[in-house]
């Protein structure tokens, strides 16, 4: 949500001086307006000026969607402000509709009272048709309830690129930088960072630099001179305050990538990547390509089976073995992943899911995969799970991942989601040199008498790492069962019950080596406690950080390490009266919590490719308070567990 | 085959024996073909610790766990993707790939293309036995139309895959094939270790549980002169004997353009029009591969040959090139793209 503590029914709430603490605007326009780039750039914009932001790209499956209609509507959300924001915001107060389509999909979410910025150019009658309208929605009052700001923004495009002669087509492409345009005046941007964007984007063609340039200044100067007339309205938001250092927006799947890079540095390791196109993670695999002087060697294998396995491969001849797809593409890993079970090798499955079954929603955002990761293969196959929160958290969860992967030899696997793959926010760009290293060392000599004892395990129930190509230590392995210490064939029973153990407590014993469970907004003990894991984060944190405000006696507990689980976990729900568990899937993590610790947590679920919006979690959190006598909220004095630190919001 | 060659081992068959009791059934062809590894391998100068043998599943896929040096058993049908993943990782090590008909053209027929097409120096061994032995008989997808088997009581309906006509039509650059007691075995596994790229060769093996003589027709040892046709490089395609029986060879029918067998007289096989083996000529590659035992003998050894610049190297190249001249900086990595300073004054670009 756009706002702290703001009504439903208002825009945003004033400061002092009448200025809202945050603000939500959402570009929406055909596949081909170029919509995400324009969010990219006013995301960008938006950052240069301080204030804290969440974006939320949301676009269609088909690549060009036919034009103009209800399916092929791209749209980019970004919420800002000049307080700390942790979601993109659960209803926009702006909206920039490109065309029918754009409006008709997108003005139901628009906050009552807010603006809609409409191009009436693209209100023929054909794509007003193509969209279901009847009648121009424009003309007909059934836009009321907001203000709308509608103009020819086709028209006024065209003429502003007109000294540059471009044909129609290219010069209606310029569309996007004109609103754009519009929209840094909107919000008192600097345009020369957008002006420096476009000469580098279009070095090789500068006509088209500088057409681009002059319809963002007719955008700007338009904000201008409409402000006298209409609802249009500049707004300054002051920065928010941030630790000083150097920033840069991230993606999920840009620090996913670092992620893995820098984990297999720390590692000193080459990294493998195995991978097979899918959305939303093929994303990983085109950064990667682009980093090979860390060491890294990308394959494109013919399927994810492939992709695993050459990964795993890789792993068997001593490099770090990473993998990535989508929960389909999981799926038929699970042989593999099985494989590198028991053959313990060390191996990154990173996991962008998406709303499923089968294809399901391939640009949708769900949780649905947790079962699929801790429980998903067959036979006894524990492997760790850890989730990322935020686009910035993925980062470090792709290190935590390589370090578990080869200081206990096992598949890890990294789940993020759609939303986090593809949403944007600021990021304090880490130094590198504060990570401990977690250098990998190679059997380099026989570690039984006289001979080589593949699977002998120590203290931790890790068995040692052997590349192929080391003198005098041939030995075989594979995925049947195997003796102890020698990994011979073997499936006795007694083999079988030995190793099934050793592999289940290596994976528990995980737990020794993660950070105990915080709380990242509350108290360790009280009423209700929200339980979390992965891209919910910003919504459950702005939840209950309302609620605190109102006095209840709420937590956020978010979860990294799904499994194992850290082990005070299950002391700290004790700790509380209710567990509630908001999750976008039917309620895996609470069964799993359930499962774990007999607590009766209570699922809050969400299965609409959507994120959640505060307001539902907070309606949820409500029903835990209404039900309690003596408890209607009010005000209780204001204390540090009210307010998240930054170190909770991006650790 | 790598560089292994130029760094010759000194080891003998004893030393490629592993201490694990051999699971096959006796009897089973794999153990002459096991033998036939064992004795190349020191003939090769290979070094056990840079050898890795990988397979899939079935019996063929035991394989690894009876040779002394690197070994991975991996899942059914996948050992071409593992071996990728660890010949991209160590290009150094010499990889042998072994799988057999249900696992490398069934389940594994897309990982066997893929492999081939790409190039990935290494040796694939694909035993073909026409049959599923380790899951008790069911028909494979090398089975004869009519293969009563468990799965196909009325007799199988599936017409048969040919694997060497499968590799080449995938892009192998190197064919070849074998039978499991053939002396002429080691010859062909040698050749294949010295190809620099992808090595197919598919090795008719008995299994004499499920499958008993299928190929006894050609590899019985009575007759074999009239029913092999052993290929050798620049040398006229003739079989028979002239002392037990007619010498014949194969002709290219210029006309219609395939192969025929004609007479050889008195040992004018130039006269007979008979065509000298070119292993580099991929047309005739072609015909070789589909040409049918019956009218024709069995086509052996050394099919195709014709290297071309292996995945490995191209790739592994390719990113050398790439990052010629990079330091990679992780901290310049993190801080690329569009980046602002906040300080006391606030954030700037």
């Amino acid at each position: 949500m756009a706002t702290i503590l703001a009504d439903d029914d208002s825009v945003a709430v004033p400061t002092g001086d009448g200025v809202p603490e945050a603000v939500v605007v959402r570009f929406a326009g055909d596949s081909g307006d170029g919509m995400q780039l324009t969010g990219g750039q006013f995301t960008l914009s938006t950052a240069l000026s301080g204030n804290d932001l969440a974006t939320f790209p949301d676009f269609p499956a088909e690549i060009r969607a036919p034009q103009g209609t209800l399916f092929g509507v791209s749209a980019f959300q970004i919420n800002f402000g000049s307080t700390e924001i942790t979601t993109a915001g659960d209803q926009p107060d702006v909206l920039i509709a490109m065309n029918p389509a754009a409006l008709k999909t997108n003005a139901p979410a628009l906050k009552a009272g807010g603006l809609i910025i409409a191009d009436t150019g693209e209100f023929s009658k054909r794509n007003l048709e193509k969209a279901k309208y009847d009648v121009s929605p424009i003309d007909d009052g059934s836009l009321a309830k907001w203000d709308v700001l509608a103009f020819d923004i086709s028209a006024l495009t065209l003429e502003s690129v007109k000294p540059f002669g471009l044909g129609n087509k290219e010069a209606l492409r310029c569309k996007n930088m004109w609103t754009l345009g519009l929209a840094l005046w909107m919000f008192d941007r600097d345009r020369q960072p957008i002006v420096d964007w476009l000469n580098d984007k279009f070095k090789k063609n500068p006509v088209l630099a500088e057409a681009n340039i002059a319809a963002l200044n007719a955008g700007h100067a338009y904000g201008e001179t409409a402000e006298l007339a209409g609802p249009l309205k500049k707004l300054h938001l002051d920065p928010v305050p941030s630790p000083a250092g150097l920033y840069r927006t991230v993606t999920g799947a840009e620090a996913v990538s670092y992620g893995l890079v820098a984990g297999a540095q720390l590692a000193n390791l080459p990294l493998f990547f195995g991978g097979y196109p899918i959305t939303p993670a093929s994303a990983i695999l085109h950064n990667l390509v682009k980093m090979k002087e860390f060491g890294v060697t990308t394959f494109q294998a013919e399927d994810e089976i492939a992709a695993v396995c050459a990964a795993i491969g890789a792993s068997y001849a001593g490099h770090l073995g990473v993998t990535s797809s989508s929960g389909p593409g999981i799926a038929l890993k699970g042989e593999a992943i099985g494989l590198g079970i028991m053959t313990e090798l060390p191996l990154v499955i990173v996991n962008s899911q998406r709303g499923g079954p089968s294809t399901g929603l391939p640009t949708k955002t769900e949780q649905s995969d947790l079962y699929q990761a801790v429980y998903g293969r067959n036979g006894d196959a524990p492997l760790p799970v850890i989730s990322a929160r935020s686009p910035a958290d993925a980062f470090e969860c792709a290190i935590e991942a390589c370090r578990i992967a080869v200081q206990y030899m096992t598949p890890v696997i990294l789940l993020t989601d759609g939303y986090i793959a593809n949403a944007a926010e600021p990021w304090k760009v880490p130094d590198p040199t504060t990570f401990a290293p977690f250098p990998v060392t190679f059997l380099a000599e026989k570690n039984g008498d006289g001979v080589v004892l593949p699977f002998k395990r120590d203290a931790n129930g890790v068995r040692p790492w052997i590349k192929p190509g080391t003198p005098g230590l041939m030995h075989r392995i594979g995925g049947i069962e195997k003796a102890v210490d020698t990994g011979n064939i073997d499936y006795s029973p007694l083999a079988h019950q030995t190793q099934t153990d050793a592999r289940k407590a290596k994976i528990d014993g995980i737990a020794a080596s993660i950070p105990d469970q915080d709380v990242a907004l509350g108290g360790g003990a009280g009423h209700l406690a929200v339980v979390g894991w992965g891209s919910t984060f910003g919504p459950i944190h702005q939840a209950v950080r309302r609620q605190r405000a109102k006095g209840r006696s709420v937590s956020h507990i978010h979860v990294r390490h799904v499994w194992p689980l850290p082990a005070n976990l299950g002391d700290l729900l004790q700790q509380f009266d209710e567990v509630l568990v908001p999750e976008m899937n039917t309620g895996q993590f609470k069964t799993v919590l359930r499962d774990q610790y007999l607590v009766d947590a209570k699922p809050l679920t969400k299965t609409s490719g959507q994120p959640f919006t505060i307001a539902e979690i907070e309606e949820a959190i409500d029903h835990f308070f209404g039900q309690r006598a003596n408890n209607e909220g009010g005000e209780v004095d204001a204390d540090d567990t009210q307010l998240p630190s930054i170190k909770a919001v991006n650790p | 085959m790598n560089e292994m060659t130029k760094i010759a081992v000194q080891t003998t068959l004893k030393d490629w024996e592993t201490d694990q009791e051999v699971r096959w059934c006796p009897g089973c062809g794999d153990y002459a073909i096991l033998k036939a590894v064992q004795r190349t391998l020191p003939e090769i100068g290979a070094d056990p610790a840079k050898t890795v043998f990988v397979s899939g599943i079935g019996c063929s896929s035991r394989f690894p766990y009876y040779v002394e040096s690197y070994g991975f058993h991996t899942i059914h049908g996948r050992a071409p993707a593992f071996a990728t993943g660890i010949k991209l990782a160590n290009p150094e090590l010499d990889v042998w790939l072994v799988t057999g008909d249900g696992d490398g053209l069934s389940i594994g027929g897309n990982h066997t293309m893929h492999v081939l097409r790409r190039n990935l120096n290494c040796q694939i061994l694909l035993f073909n036995n026409e049959i599923y032995g380790l899951t008790k008989g069911q028909y494979s997808p090398t089975s004869r139309e009519g293969t009563p088997s468990p799965s196909s009581p009325g007799g199988s309906v599936d017409r048969p895959a040919q694997p060497a006509a499968f590799a080449l039509g995938s892009g192998a650059r190197f064919v070849a094939r074998g039978f499991d007691v053939s002396k002429e075995l080691g010859g062909v596994l040698k050749a294949a270790h010295a190809h620099r790229g992808a090595a197919f060769v598919e090795i008719f093996q008995n299994c004499i549980v499920y499958n008993k003589d299928v190929f006894e027709d050609f590899a019985a040892p009575k007759g074999a002169e009239s029913s092999q046709l052993w290929l050798k490089n620049g040398e006229p395609m003739l079989f028979g004997n002239a002392k037990t029986g007619p010498v014949r060879g194969i002709s290219l029918n210029r006309d219609h353009l395939h192969l025929e067998v004609v007479d050889v007289p008195d040992g004018e096989w130039e006269k007979a029009g008979v065509i000298v083996h070119d292993v580099t000529n991929r047309a005739v590659a072609h015909m070789l591969v589909e040409m049918p035992f019956g009218p024709f003998p069995m086509a052996l050894g050394v099919l195709y040959d014709d290297p071309r610049p292996t995945f490995e190297d191209t790739l592994l190249g390719q990113d050398a090139k790439t990052n010629e001249g990079k330091v990679p900086d992780l901290a310049k990595l993190l801080a690329k793209g569009q980046t602002w300073t906040v300080s006391a004054d606030g954030p700037e670009l």
